[in-house]
């Protein structure tokens, strides 16, 4: 039996502890907001937070997240208002959508670590995440929108 | 008018996570309320439901056509339920594919709102003694604006759902439309993507489901010689190993065959299939390799070929020229890589076949799953979730025939999900191109000859075996259509024979087409020291509009509409080149010591567009990408805010293409696998900036999805040589190592 946090609530689960946690979240659990794109740590479309860090779920096994705080897009705000996922919409980035719970959860932990990144943090951060429908300008434009309105008083 | 007046019958809701995909049961049959056709419902508490019949794949399809008919029928977007069509004939061509969802059925869609808004008019009218005419429906409401009155639609459904509907509407005068050419219409997925719950083709969950990893023949035409499935059937959760029959050529939309691990979570049939031992039957495709066989196709564009085009006496007319340029271009196959791999989930029970799949094509998806299963398409309900990427990949539905048949065979629910190593070795490529062109100019240095040459394996050989010629269809994309303002033309296709399945990807034959002219005319330009802007105006000829006399041609498919009603009409295209390079500044471009400018033209899909590309040198000495202009002229635009996000991505896309993405063979096998071989444009590499501009007319409209894509390459390659003055005739750059 593993014990697992996501989101805040607890798990006791019987699975091999070599399953990637991309699995088991959306196998196991029915957690399908994270994604499955490349298995390789090439695309980020899979990407979680595992004690705030952005991990490519797809290369961790699940024995790595037991006993540490997992957040998957689920629980990345408890209404969708995250301030990424509010300029996410409101600036229409995303295009067919599939890379782009893995794109907020990249950002997501940019911002905490680092709340006023230069545009050559934003794109080095997000390197790891690929959008085959190419909405890389607007996800830009999106996390220095939250940026910046963080600074402000 | 299209439209079949049956009431809509099939249409539950299964709502999943806010996307409601159309399923088996009567979402509004029983329910009293007006149906006047198959896209529009009225509940009687006067709730809109309108059918998005087209797949959502980025291009925001289902932020657009529902605004077409919600702006006729006078509804209030914001309150409209959309319903995603599951595949039926009852809604007309729904494959969503060749940009052509607006560009095809505006009409249709206005129609069925119209029909919708005139019943509760003359409803309306009769409650209030009027006649229908002066009536008008806007927001939810019927209004009779001489009496001030206004009733909502909940007021008048049920006498409006009593009356016939009409067999010829009137349609809303264009200063009436409140969303149909608005810059701001709502992105209705956004916020169910930004929470993850947005539905995808592998996020259906059904009770017992298992889960597929399939095993193909590496190699187009071999099949399944012997296996052992022992190891693999060990792994805890493994359930079954099944070995699918083998598909005859034409290969067409026939899943590839080969072995299917089934368990009960993915990561299980991953690692059965890893244990799997297989051996393959010999298949005469094991010979193809890249290298070899691209000089091949530079020796077939070196001699005559078959005459796609022709005007005046270009042979001749080169013979005698008193100087020639020629050169040769070469672009590489493609993988769609959408980002989600194919994948599709199929429950046959009782005779029936219940798919949800991430596909373009829902009623292709039919009749493959009939094929696979022996079952009627008409028992075959297709439930179409969001996409996660298509470009024409997911419009061949064979893995949806491998999800039906696996399900059949073992009586329980499936989901296939290819890998990415699947998804890109077995792909349908985008072609593999060689062209030449040739141009003679006189004694005063006029233009007076063009020759061009090109070779491909073609989307044909999928439907005809050992087919090496394009098709008509395939052929009008650039070559066949592209206005030649030269008094001697002449433009020829040679025989390449396939030996992987070939397909469309956005934006299809454009993609070399545009790469060869618009190189072409850059060298042109450098050869003629004119300005490239000039040149290619210049090969364009002035404003008019092209016949198929001028283009030398017989017929011209012109993407399935007839040239009256979308002329070649190169006033729109020298728009778009006079546009873009005002937004770049491109007279002013020699002042920018550190950039170098490019520029490409090219039409497709009813859509011009021009981009101008500035490219510098990072401090490593790479080409980096760093600004891009676009304009386009797709007519009449419904959604201007999807578009022009479809323009923005189409630049990536492009720039993926010039820059980095290709695969080779060896022995008939792919050399790329996942993303690390397989390399796609990353946020680094995105310009600091992309500007578009899209052009404002009541012109029939085009299509965006595709269009963007075509000049991006050739514009980038042509700035690399204002840059540094080196010429490269191949893409992907990072073969050059510039990248
Ligand atoms: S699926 Fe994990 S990085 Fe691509
Ligand atoms: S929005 Fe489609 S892959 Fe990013």
């Amino acid at each position: 039996m593993m014990q697992l946090t996501i989101n805040g609530i607890p798990h006791e689960l019987d699975v091999d502890p070599e399953m990637p946690l991309l699995w088991v979240l959306r196998d196991i659990l029915g957690m399908t907001g994270t994604k499955y794109g490349c298995g390789e740590a090439l695309c980020g479309a899979c990407t979680v937070h595992i004690d705030g860090h952005a991990v490519r779920s797809c290369v961790t096994p699940v024995r790595r997240a037991s006993a540490k705080a997992v957040t998957s897009i689920e629980g990345l705000s408890p209404d969708g208002n995250h301030p990424l996922q509010r300029a996410w919409t409101e600036m229409g980035v995303p295009q067919c959508g599939f890379c782009q719970a893995g794109q907020l959860m990249t950002a997501a932990a940019l911002l905490k670590k680092n709340p006023r990144p230069s545009p050559t943090d934003i794109d080095r951060s997000l390197a790891g995440n690929l959008c085959r429908c190419g909405a890389y300008n607007r996800i830009r434009a999106a996390i220095q929108k939250v940026a910046d309105e963080a600074k402000q008083p | 008018m299209t439209l079949s007046r049956r009431v809509f019958l099939e249409s539950l809701g299964l709502s999943v996570g806010g996307l409601l995909i159309g399923g088996g049961g009567k979402l509004w049959a029983q329910t009293s309320g007006l149906s006047p056709n198959v896209f529009v419902h009225i509940a009687a508490d006067g709730v809109v439901t309108i059918v998005c019949h087209r797949s959502e794949m980025g291009q925001g399809v289902r932020s657009t056509l529902p605004a077409i008919i919600a702006d006729e029928l006078g509804a209030d977007l914001t309150q409209v339920r959309v319903l995603q069509a599951t595949g039926h004939k009852k809604y007309g061509d729904q494959n969503t594919d060749g940009s052509s969802s607006v560009r095809r059925r505006f009409d249709d869609l206005r129609m069925a709102g119209a029909v919708g808004r005139m019943m509760l008019c003359t409803a309306a009218a009769r409650r209030w003694g009027v006649d229908a005419k002066t009536c008008t429906t806007e927001g939810g409401f019927v209004m009779h604006t001489p009496s001030k009155r206004q009733l909502a639609f909940a007021d008048v459904v049920v006498a409006a759902a009593r009356l016939k509907p009409p067999t010829s509407p009137n349609l809303k005068p264009s200063h009436q439309r409140r969303y149909i050419g608005s810059p701001t219409l709502p992105l209705l997925d956004g916020p169910a993507i930004a929470t993850g719950k947005a539905v995808f083709g592998a996020d259906v969950k059904l009770p017992g489901l298992l889960t597929a990893v399939m095993l193909h023949p590496p190699v187009l035409g071999s099949s399944l010689a012997s296996y052992d499935a022992s190891r693999a059937l060990a792994i805890r959760g493994v359930r079954h190993v099944i070995a699918l029959p083998t598909p005859q050529p034409p290969y067409k939309f026939q899943p590839l065959g080969g072995l299917a691990v089934v368990a009960d979570n993915t990561w299980a049939a991953m690692r059965g299939r890893k244990a799997l031992v297989a051996t393959w039957s010999p298949s005469d495709n094991a010979s193809y390799e890249s290298s070899s066989y691209r000089a091949e196709q530079a020796e077939t564009i070196r001699k005559a070929c078959s005459v796609v085009r022709s005007r005046g006496q270009a042979d001749e007319a080169l013979g005698s020229a008193a100087s020639r340029i020629e050169a040769e271009y070469f672009m590489p196959h493609l993988s769609h890589a959408p980002m989600e791999p194919p994948t599709a989930t199929a429950h046959v029970r009782d005779g029936k076949c219940e798919v949800w799949a991430a596909t373009q094509n829902p009623q292709e998806s039919q009749n493959v799953v009939a094929a696979a299963t022996g079952l009627a398409p008409t028992d075959v309900t297709v439930n179409v979730t969001l996409l996660g990427g298509g470009f024409g990949r997911k419009s061949k539905p064979d893995y949806v025939g491998e999800a039906a048949f696996l399900s059949q065979k073992i009586g329980a629910p499936v989901r296939v999900q290819w890998t990415r190593e699947d998804d890109i070795r077995h792909d349908y490529f985008h072609t593999t191109s060689a062209q030449r062109l040739e141009a003679g100019l006189d004694g005063e240095g006029k233009l007076v000859a063009w020759r061009h040459r090109t070779t491909f394996p073609p989307i044909a050989s999928l439907f005809t075996d050992g087919a090496a010629l394009g098709r008509e269809g395939e052929l009008a994309q650039g070559y066949a259509d592209y206005p030649l303002d030269i008094p001697n033309v002449r433009v020829e296709n040679g025989p390449s024979k396939a030996h992987v399945r070939i397909g469309w990807l956005r934006s299809v034959n454009n993609i070399h087409s545009a790469f060869g002219i618009n190189c072409f005319i850059d060298e042109l330009a450098a050869a003629r020291r004119v300005d490239p802007k000039a040149q290619l105006l210049e090969v364009l000829g002035p404003a008019r509009r092209v016949t198929l006399e001028e283009l030398g041609v017989e017929k011209l498919p012109n993407y399935g509409h007839a040239l009256e009603e979308y002329p070649v009409d190169v006033a729109r295209m020298r728009g778009v080149i006079e546009r873009v390079t005002a937004m770049a500044g491109w007279e002013a471009r020699t002042q920018d010591r550190e950039r170098g400018y490019g520029l490409a033209f090219h039409k497709s899909f009813q859509c011009q567009t021009a981009i101008v590309v500035a490219v510098k040198k990072s401090r490593s000495g790479k080409i980096k990408v760093d600004e891009v202009w676009l304009a386009a002229d797709a007519g009449l635009v419904v959604n201007r805010e999807r578009a022009q996000a479809q323009m923005e991505g189409a630049v990536l896309f492009g720039m993926s293409i010039a820059m980095y993405s290709e695969v080779t063979f060896k022995n008939g096998v792919a050399e790329q696998l996942n993303f690390d071989g397989y390399r796609l444009a990353r946020m680094p590499d995105a310009p600091r900036a992309i500007h578009v501009d899209i052009a404002t007319n009541d012109e029939r409209p085009g299509g965006v999805g595709e269009p963007g894509v075509p000049p991006v390459a050739p514009a980038i390659v042509n700035a690399v040589f204002a840059l540094t003055g080196e010429r490269i005739r191949e893409v992907p750059l990072s073969r050059a190592g510039v990248v």
